[in-house]
């Protein structure tokens, strides 16, 4: 299963008004946090497509966070409750799919918020340390291979 | 909507005259009334200081006995509304009072689960059974009668949860509906002294005075009260404002007594005899005595 | 490895930035580097001290020549620091700026990671994401969009009056448009102004006039701003110009009119004098009213309400023919390019505070109304004459009436320590009676206000510091007997107080004007919690807001004073005035459109757009973006079932490569 050495990964799409400032706020601030997060930046959280999300599991992401304006602060009105929509039933889906609540998870930071950023991935990071790597690409060959051995045998 | 009925010290001894007339007022509503089993003292207004976990688990044992009798939970008294809600609030905001206050239950075979709701009389009259239906129920309208409605303090501080804080207006309601006339009453929640009549008196007699003075001067027939001490305090120590501040001689009757006198309930059922100052003269001379 | 469109091979250059000590630090930037040059399509990698001096700027310029790049990658800060920066850059050497990745190794890397093996491998797997990324963009231009040099202000108080004098004095085309039948604001009503007590009106009405006359101004009261449609540099306003019922070019203010009005005497409470005065159904607002013109209230007119007035009025008027009770409200259309909106505040409603006993007693007041009563031309010609009839010997000032209270409003609102001062002054000075200010702190920041205050300490004011907790009619003591008593706590000395006075004065704050919600989702622009419109940054950016070519002056951003309130009015004509200067606004490129032959004409998106930037073409069955109303939010395209909408710089390809380009490390 997870070898000694292995750190959970997690992508963070974060919405440029609000969460990239703070996470920029952090840094000036010299907050330390864990190191396993990548972020991807965006215009808004209503940006977020769900395919992103089932994407980075697909690469081999352990995990997946979305950073918004908090509601009624979004710069462009309303597209982070868009996301907060589509992020809901998402989540659903996910969990239905085998995938833990705690991979997947939707955060409201303000420009000003940076000490929230590093509680937040910190946070994050144990949560999916705790639970392990989700190792999708690896489950999805040996499912890849399971259909082509059927296949095989029906004809 | 049953109710359980949590008289309280006050209500069992000087304060009887509320018990008397609350009850009947409400079976003549139609109400379902009982009194609470094996209730015990709520710690009133002083236990709190003293020890906040005891007062917590002696008003607890109220809450737990009421939570297993079901229904709401009625406190008259003003001092035990206001304790059993303030212990409420504490059971829930402090988990390690809780949880040493559950503990104590536990012991004697009850729990406490934070379901049951304190109601004061005024806010099951106005709001559960509502005006209407209590003055289409009114046989002897208090017509001509003046009433200065005195709320007191515990009723609406801290917690205001059905009338307004600054200008309550449940008892107007009432009195209005069962046709007294209203006068206006600015001191209506201002303090009467509280236990310091007894420990303070020149300050306890003199808040008492402020009142007596106030309604007499907004044309008041008689005071109407719903706590047992405001009523004390406003009744038995007359003599000692009219001989340190000026002549005062106003009745001082609970709500539930001029309800009652309106719903044509029997005037010796209601305790009226009661006061030290009397109102019979004053119900005679607006012609609203009855038998 | 060519781009996504299979355009010619992929030239990138990768630049990682030690920014002194900074990055390298922590990162290894020479192994970023080293690693970027094994990276598919990168032709050359370097690592350097500070990428965005002159000579590292110069560095990528050289290259783009000498190696012919046509991508680039810039490992260092954060893109909100440089992005313009490096964009700039690329562009003077030949490269088109949308074709420059920025990866944030600073700010979300060095800064923030404690090993430096993690940093490390995060700053490689960030530089090989955005080298994924790069081949997907294209080229791309912002778009320029021409000012409309006209410009609309909306609010004809100080606030407004100024910034339309400035820009009118600029040579530019100003609407004015105000809902009241004049303009002038609330400093209108006032008396006198703190510190230096000159006279309010004297000092306003000049101004007025000159907007009246200015040729540059047009100027609509009665009048609302009901549609707004456009974006920066070409707005599209629609204006209800409400009906008089009296023509504006005709009257000229002789007041004949209301003289001879069927009402012998005026009977409706009038506005500007907040009730306390009365007013016939034809009336002028006040004597210096701009412009002077008469204006009828349908409400109690008497031909308005039976039809069947004498219309002495109109026999008064004519010669001039200057009363049309048929007038009707007139929408116009107007084009502008900007916007300042300097729509004012509301005062709070003692109502909301009734321990005060404002409506209960007849004998307590607003601020405002005292204004109006120490005013000569006031409701009683500047005697103090309360409601009662009587002249007051005492008063007591009530500070902090619906400020700074966290039942009511929490916020200080700024002016009323100052204006309690003045109305204290101005008290004491027409009717000699004791003075008590009832306050929490004595708040007078500005030029001159704090001797104010000492000189109505040597005046004899009395200053009770405590909150007031009420004011009675429950006397307790022969003294009190026909006063209102205020119960006060005075800090200070330590005990509670009773000072019974004829007259309470509540000194009000400032709240958002009642409808401040709706006249800024007419433009677009936010509230903050408190009611107030939302400037885009509270310290560097006070006037303007985040719609680009909104700005807000003056007490609808914020209570302040009226010198602030100028400031703010000339920053914001300041500001407009650039925008008109520079003749074109640039738009950023990130915008959205739609692949009209992949739509489906679902409409999924149309509803979505905040900025209505999406509409549907029936005919064709297929949605349309305006990119120029378009903001750039990526909502639509996220929602998109066909997956027609792309947007520029943020295209699904891109982000995808970008994920990938995190995750995979082989």
């Amino acid at each position: 299963m997870a070898d000694a050495n292995w750190e959970p990964r997690i992508v963070a799409i974060f919405c440029n008004w609000c969460t990239y400032t703070a996470a920029d706020m952090a840094g000036v601030s010299r907050m330390k946090y864990a190191a396993n997060m990548r972020i991807v930046r965006v215009m808004c959280s209503g940006r977020f497509d769900p395919q992103f999300a089932l994407d980075a599991f697909a690469q081999g992401a352990d995990g997946v966070l979305i950073g918004g304006c908090h509601p009624g602060d979004c710069h462009y009105s309303e597209g982070n409750y868009k996301a907060l929509r589509r992020i809901r039933m998402l989540k659903r889906m996910l969990v239905d799919m085998g995938i833990a609540p705690d991979r997947f998870r939707l955060e409201w930071i303000s420009a000003s918020e940076g000490d929230k950023v590093k509680l937040v991935m910190n946070d994050m990071v144990a949560k999916v340390r705790a639970l392990g790597p989700l190792s999708l690409p690896e489950k999805l060959k040996e499912f890849d291979v399971e259909v082509a051995l059927e296949q095989a045998s029906v004809r | 909507m049953k109710y359980s009925y949590f008289p309280g010290c006050s209500l069992k001894g000087t304060g009887r005259a509320y018990e008397e007339s609350l009850l009947p007022v409400f079976k003549a509503l139609g109400v379902d009334m009982t009194e609470l089993d094996d209730w015990n003292c709520c710690g009133a207004t002083a236990y709190m200081s003293v020890d906040e976990v005891k007062a917590a688990a002696l008003a607890g044992r109220n809450l737990a006995l009421a939570e297993k009798a079901g229904g709401d939970l009625m406190a008259p008294c003003a001092a035990c509304y206001l304790v059993l809600m303030k212990t409420q609030k504490r059971l829930e905001e402090y988990p390690a009072v809780r949880g040493e206050v559950g503990h104590a239950l536990g012991q004697v075979g009850l729990s406490y689960e934070g379901k049951v709701k304190v109601r004061h009389p005024l806010d099951i009259l106005v709001n559960d059974i509502g005006v209407e239906v209590i003055s289409k129920k009114v046989v002897k309208p208090l017509k001509g009668l003046k009433v200065a409605p005195y709320y007191g303090c515990q009723i609406v501080r801290p917690y205001a949860t059905f009338d307004n804080q600054e200008n309550p207006q449940t008892m107007d309601k009432l009195l209005r509906a069962v046709g007294a006339e209203v006068v206006d009453y600015p001191m209506k929640t201002k303090c009467c002294g509280g236990s310091l009549t007894g420990t303070l008196p020149e300050v306890g007699v003199s808040l008492v005075h402020g009142l007596l003075r106030e309604a007499s001067r907004r044309g008041a027939d008689v005071i109407s009260t719903v706590c047992p001490l405001c009523q004390f305090n406003l009744d038995c120590f007359q003599d000692r404002v009219s001989s340190n501040y000026e002549k005062s001689a106003m009745p001082v009757v609970y709500i539930t007594q001029l309800l009652g006198l309106a719903l044509g309930l029997p005037m010796k059922e209601l305790g009226l005899h009661r006061g030290v100052v009397s109102v019979e003269p004053i119900l005679a001379q607006r012609e609203l005595l009855h038998v | 490895m060519s781009d996504a469109k299979g355009n010619g091979a992929m030239r990138i250059g990768v630049y990682v930035c030690h920014c002194g000590t900074n990055i390298a630090g922590k990162v290894d930037v020479a192994e970023v580097a080293k690693y970027a040059g094994t990276l598919p399509g990168v032709v050359l990698s370097r690592d350097y001290k500070y990428m965005c001096s002159d000579p590292g700027q110069e560095l990528i310029k050289k290259d783009i020549a000498e190696q012919k790049l046509n991508r680039i990658v810039i490992a260092s800060c954060s893109p909100l620091l440089h992005e313009h920066t490096f964009r700039g850059a690329a562009e003077k050497g030949g490269l088109n700026p949308y074709l420059v990745q920025m990866v944030n190794i600073r700010e979300q890397d060095a800064w923030v990671t404690e090993d430096r093996g993690a940093a490390t491998t995060k700053a490689k797997d960030l530089v090989r994401a955005a080298v994924r990324r790069l081949p997907f963009h294209q080229p791309l231009e912002k778009k320029h969009v021409p000012v409309n040099p006209a410009v609309l202000v909306v609010g004809g108080g100080i606030a407004g009056i100024h910034s339309a004098l400035t820009l009118a004095a600029a040579g530019k085309k100003v609407y004015l448009v105000e809902r009241e039948p004049t303009i002038g604001g609330k400093m209108a009503q006032f008396d006198k102004t703190f510190p230096t007590l000159d006279c309010a009106a004297c000092i306003l009405t000049p101004k007025m006039s000159a907007v009246r006359s200015h040729p540059n101004i047009t100027l609509w009261t009665m009048s609302d701003v009901v549609k707004v449609d456009g974006f920066v540099g070409d707005y599209k306003v629609t204006v209800n110009r409400r009906a008089r019922y009296v023509k504006e070019e005709l009257c000229v203010g002789c007041s004949e009119c209301i003289a001879a009005c069927v009402y012998k005497d005026a009977k409706f409470p009038d506005e500007f004098n907040m009730g306390l005065g009365k007013r016939k159904p034809i009336y002028l607002p006040f004597p210096q009213s701009t412009p002077l013109v008469a204006v009828i209230d349908p409400a109690t007119c008497i031909e308005f309400k039976t039809g069947k007035c004498k219309k002495t009025c109109v026999e008064a008027c004519a010669d001039r023919k200057a009363i049309d009770f048929q007038m009707k409200d007139e929408m116009k259309e107007i084009a502008v390019g900007t916007v300042i909106l300097s729509t004012g505040f509301k005062p709070f409603d003692p109502k909301n505070t009734p321990n005060f006993g404002y409506g209960k007693f007849k004998n307590v007041y607003t601020a405002l109304e005292v204004e109006r009563l120490v005013n000569a031309s006031g409701p009683t010609g500047g005697e103090v004459i309360m409601r009662d009839g009587k002249e007051p010997k005492s008063v007591g000032i009530i500070h902090c009436v619906g400020s700074r209270d966290e039942k009511t409003n929490r916020w200080c609102s700024r002016v009323c320590c100052m204006y309690s001062l003045k109305l204290a002054h101005l008290l004491k000075e027409h009717t000699g009676a004791e003075i008590y200010n009832f306050y929490i702190d004595m708040r007078t920041p500005g030029k001159a206000y704090d001797e104010f205050y000492g000189k109505l300490l040597d005046e004899g004011v009395h200053f009770i510091r405590g909150k007031v907790a009420e004011v009675t009619d429950c006397t307790l003591r022969p003294d009190e007997e026909g006063k209102l008593v205020i119960r006060a706590e005075d800090t200070l000395a330590g005990f509670v107080r009773r000072i019974p006075v004829d007259m309470v004065v509540l000194a009000t704050g400032l709240e958002g004007q009642a409808d401040a919600q709706d006249v800024r989702r007419l433009f677009n622009i936010s509230c903050s919690a408190e009611g107030f419109f939302l400037e885009r940054h509270p310290k560097l950016a006070p006037v303007s807001t985040f719609t680009d070519g909104v700005f807000i002056a003056g007490a609808c951003q914020g209570p302040k004073d009226i010198p602030d309130t100028v400031a703010q009015a000339g920053a914001a004509a300041a500001e407009v005035l650039a925008l008109i200067d520079a003749g074109h606004v640039e738009l950023e490129p990130n915008t959205a459109s739609i692949i009209e032959e992949e739509c489906s004409g679902c409409k999924s998106c149309v509803a979505l757009c905040s900025y209505n930037a999406i509409s549907f073409i029936a005919d064709k069955k297929k949605a349309w973006i305006n990119e120029v109303l378009c903001k750039g939010c990526g909502t639509c395209v996220a929602a998109c079932p066909s997956g027609s909408i792309r947007q520029n710089l943020f295209e699904d390809a891109e982000i995808f490569s970008e994920i990938e380009g995190v995750l995979s490390r082989g």
